[in-house]
């Protein structure tokens, strides 16, 4: 029998950046909060110090900071035809574990999409017609504009202190940063990051064939900088292990570093870690949401009631936590009924090696969101007529530091490994550079989450199955943005490049990105969301889902920021309608 | 679909997985935090591998095989030092007496059927138990094909053998060929590169080769110097040899 605590306003499911937002507004609302972290609690000094954070196989290949998966993974397969198995252990995407999630050992790559991501539907077959978009691909627009969320971005942008130059400032172009973006209110808080040899190689040889460089927006900080709740970051040292590592020095933006010594003093805010929620408890009509049964460290049952349920694990535990607890209708592709699950998308990434004879690059000289990247070839900022494919992705030459047992590029013919291999090494580290691509994943309708019929977590739940594969448009969107950055890497006049592009299959073994997005997707109405645009549940409008799970399809660029936006802009409905009419709908469908 | 009921029992089993994993135990822990649950003086330092003592996993058969193969995946050469002399083979045997070689972290509960490639690692044996299984099974048709144990053969036969491994041309009867070489080229370049304290990258063998800095905390002062060669030694977590006693 579960014990029952007493009611708390508001229970956060999970912990990282997205948790650590809604705690932090939601208790300056005046609600008392509780937030139920399956993990344990980390802190800077203490889990990853700058005596010690510079540890590539404890971190990234050991997996440290990243989910267990004896504890929970998933299964995968590439198609129905095939039988799901388990991710037995991590490769293509790393979703963090413990206080901060993901969040402790992302990039800190801060972008914004574009105004006309948000209208990937309406927009594609306005300019191209119909037949652009093919009956299986399943992409909707948002429901929300870029001039919704811009305030929210800014919030966030100024939170984390990123470090970067506005190429667009209330509609006038500034020389030097991106022009393609969306209008901004003002720039980055703070200056871009000193900029090393390579990625300087990269912009001037992208001006010169007439593409648009500017400096990546990082919140890895150029300088000491104090956030608007009072926290302070320092000046990031370019150690090099930024992404898949914790930042020891207070460089990066992290829940740790921007929000949690405001929250964590609050009165009314609690935080019990090793608290894994099993479910939302529903009322009888399945049209309230009472709060959640989780299980303590000690194995205890436990239902803590709630006015308000926020999930706001990662984006494809939020999918399960859905299906397990019964909200909303899982989707069936065969019939399209249902939404939960539905459009699940990713992104596809391919590479071009730059390698020189006559430049030492110190490629080990790096920060996670260090580079000069274009949005030439991202989104719709280029005519996709006849090319055969929607979307795009940012092209760019980032230096986030080449821990070497993940970065050892060689040229082709190289041998693998014996005596040709060591050589090839030796010779091309310091001289070599990587130009990546970052390709957008539009959602197709087979490709989804459900429960998976057969294997199941160590508290006996069924795994989340995820069905996913690249289309004809992934594949002919990548190919294209490879083959640019394959002209721009010529241009650096290096002795050679090496093309790496994405072909077949997606394969969950290597490393691409935890960008694992949709599955409870938002929307503006709610024939075709699980969400409306608040992030509001239409099925249990006392429950929010912030998280990646709310796009309708991804974008070609990392999406954190806009994660972040949309939590603002949910925190702000609750804040000024939502607690005037509590478990009322914010939209009427 | 409703959700299954929960055993007492598999309660407690998670309860533990979670306690393993954090190191806390239940008693200890102060598992609600009112303020911040900051522990001063309690960093999570790196173990120090212990390398003395020779091999704690591997068998002496065993560890012919991987001091011989490792000779032929990293040569020592007019370049420097190679895998053997890197301690790379005491790498690999400690990493698969610890957690790594158990699997700790790796989901590994049946059924197992074969999967597809893009499904990834779908074999019941742990690291461990595949390398063992893996040697016994290339000695074997090493001596099938040569009369002698994969160590006693010459280097261009060996080379030639883990060529079939790496391809999969060269199939084992109780292991997938590529899926082990694919494990055992990796934990090669983790014992060439990773820091020391692991106990490979002896002297900072592999950092030197190439010219990476190793654990440096402040590389500001390099950013904007192109072109120029990097002037300091690389450093580990523990230091480097002139600067500190045990590096």
């Amino acid at each position: 029998m579960a014990q029952t605590l007493p009611k708390t306003d508001a229970v956060l499911i999970g912990f990282g950046w997205v948790g650590a937002m809604m705690g932090q507004e939601l208790t300056d609302m005046g609600l008392n909060v509780v937030a139920l972290e399956k993990g344990s609690w980390r802190d800077t000094p203490t889990d990853f110090a700058t005596t010690f954070a510079q540890d590539e196989l404890r971190y990234y290949w050991r997996h440290e900071l990243f989910e267990r998966l004896n504890h929970e993974t998933l299964t995968f397969r590439n198609n129905d035809g095939q039988t799901a198995l388990p991710m037995r252990h991590l490769g293509s995407f790393l979703p963090g574990s413990n206080v901060g999630g993901s969040g402790v050992h992302w990039n800190g790559q801060v972008w914004r999409f574009l105004p006309t991501d948000f209208q990937a539907r309406s927009h594609n077959v306005s300019r191209y017609g119909k037949a652009a978009v093919p009956d299986d691909m399943t992409i909707q627009d948002w429901g929300v504009s870029y001039d919704d969320l811009e305030p929210y971005y800014d919030k966030f942008e100024y939170l984390c202190g990123v470090s970067g130059k506005a190429g667009n400032l209330g509609g006038q172009i500034v020389p030097g940063g991106d022009p393609f973006e969306g209008p901004r209110r003002r720039d980055y808080p703070n200056p871009p990051l000193d900029m090393p040899y390579a990625p300087m190689l990269f912009a001037k040889a992208a001006s010169e064939t007439g593409r648009h460089p500017f400096p990546h927006p990082a919140a890895n900080s150029s300088r000491p900088y104090t956030n608007p709740l009072g926290v302070q970051l320092a000046q990031c040292t370019f150690c090099g292990f930024c992404e898949k590592y914790g930042c020891g020095n207070y460089s990066k933006a992290t829940a740790q570093t921007t929000i949690l010594p405001v929250l964590m003093r609050k009165p009314n805010f609690t935080l019990r870690t090793h608290s894994e929620v099993m479910k939302i408890e529903l009322s009888p009509d399945g049209k309230t949401a009472t709060g959640v049964t989780y299980v303590d460290a000690q194995g205890r049952e436990i239902f803590q009631p709630a006015d308000l349920v926020i999930l706001c694990a990662y984006s494809l535990e939020n999918v399960r936590m859905l299906l397990l607890s019964d909200v909303g209708k899982p989707y069936d592709p065969s019939t399209g009924e249902g939404l939960v699950g539905k459009n699940y998308a990713y992104q596809i990434t391919s590479s071009v090696n730059v390698f020189y004879d006559d430049k030492i690059l110190n490629p080990f000289i790096g920060a996670g969101a260090l580079g000069m990247m274009c949005n030439d070839y991202n989104g719709d900022n280029f005519d996709h007529s006849g090319l055969g494919f929607i979307g795009g992705g940012y092209i760019g030459l980032m230096q986030t530091g080449a821990r070497p047992i993940e970065t050892h590029p060689t040229p082709n013919g190289a041998p693998t490994w014996g005596s040709g291999w060591k050589r090839a090494v030796a010779k091309n580290y310091l001289r070599a550079a990587t130009i990546s691509t970052h390709g957008a994943v539009m959602s197709h309708k087979q490709n989804r989450l459900d429960l998976d019929p057969t294997y199941k977590d160590a508290l006996g739940r069924p795994l989340l199955r995820m069905t996913f594969d690249f289309t004809d448009n992934e594949h002919k969107m990548s190919d294209y943005l490879t083959d640019r950055a394959a002209e721009m890497g010529r241009a650096m006049n290096p002795r050679e490049i090496k093309v790496n592009k994405r072909a077949g299959s997606y394969d969950i073994v290597p490393y691409q990105t935890t960008h694992n997005t949709g599955g409870a997707i938002m929307g503006a109405n709610p024939r075709d969301s699980v969400l409306n645009t608040y992030l509001q549940s239409w099925d249990v409008p006392n429950l929010f889902v912030p998280g990646a799970n709310a796009f309708p399809q991804n974008a070609g660029y990392n999406p954190t920021g806009t994660v972040a936006a949309l939590t603002y802009r949910c925190t702000d409905a609750i804040r000024t309608h939502y607690l005037k009419a509590p478990g009322q709908p914010l939209v009427h469908a | 679909m409703a959700a299954q009921p929960i055993s007492r029992r598999r309660m407690l089993a998670a309860g533990a997985v979670l306690s393993a994993a954090s190191g806390v135990t239940a008693a200890a822990a102060d598992l609600t935090a009112k303020g911040v649950p900051f522990k001063p003086n309690s960093a999570t330092f790196p173990e120090r591998t212990d390398v003395s003592g020779g091999y704690v996993y591997f068998s002496q058969p065993e560890a012919a095989f991987i001091e011989a193969a490792c000779a032929r995946m990293i040569p020592a050469d007019d370049l420097g030092p190679g895998a053997v002399e890197a301690g790379v083979p005491v790498f690999i045997d400690r990493q698969l007496a610890g957690e790594f070689g158990h699997g700790t972290r790796w989901y590994m509960t049946g059924p197992w059927p074969k999967g597809e490639k893009t499904q990834g690692y779908q074999s019941r044996l742990t690291p461990a138990e595949m390398y063992r299984a893996a040697i016994k099974d290339i000695d074997d048709v090493s001596g099938r094909q040569n009369n002698a144990p994969f160590h006693q053969i010459a280097a261009d036969k060996q080379d030639a053998f883990l060529k079939g491994l790496e391809s999969g041309s060269t199939t084992l009867p109780n292991v997938d060929s590529k899926a082990f070489f694919t494990m055992f080229l990796q934990n090669v370049i983790e014992g060439f590169f990773s820091d020391p304290i692991y106990g490979g990258n002896r002297d900072m063998a592999g950092w030197k080769l190439i010219g990476f800095s190793g654990a440096r905390y402040d590389q500001r002062e390099f950013v904007l110097a192109y072109g120029k060669p990097y002037p300091l030694p690389p450093v580990g977590i523990s230091g480097r040899p002139g600067w500190s006693r045990e590096s």
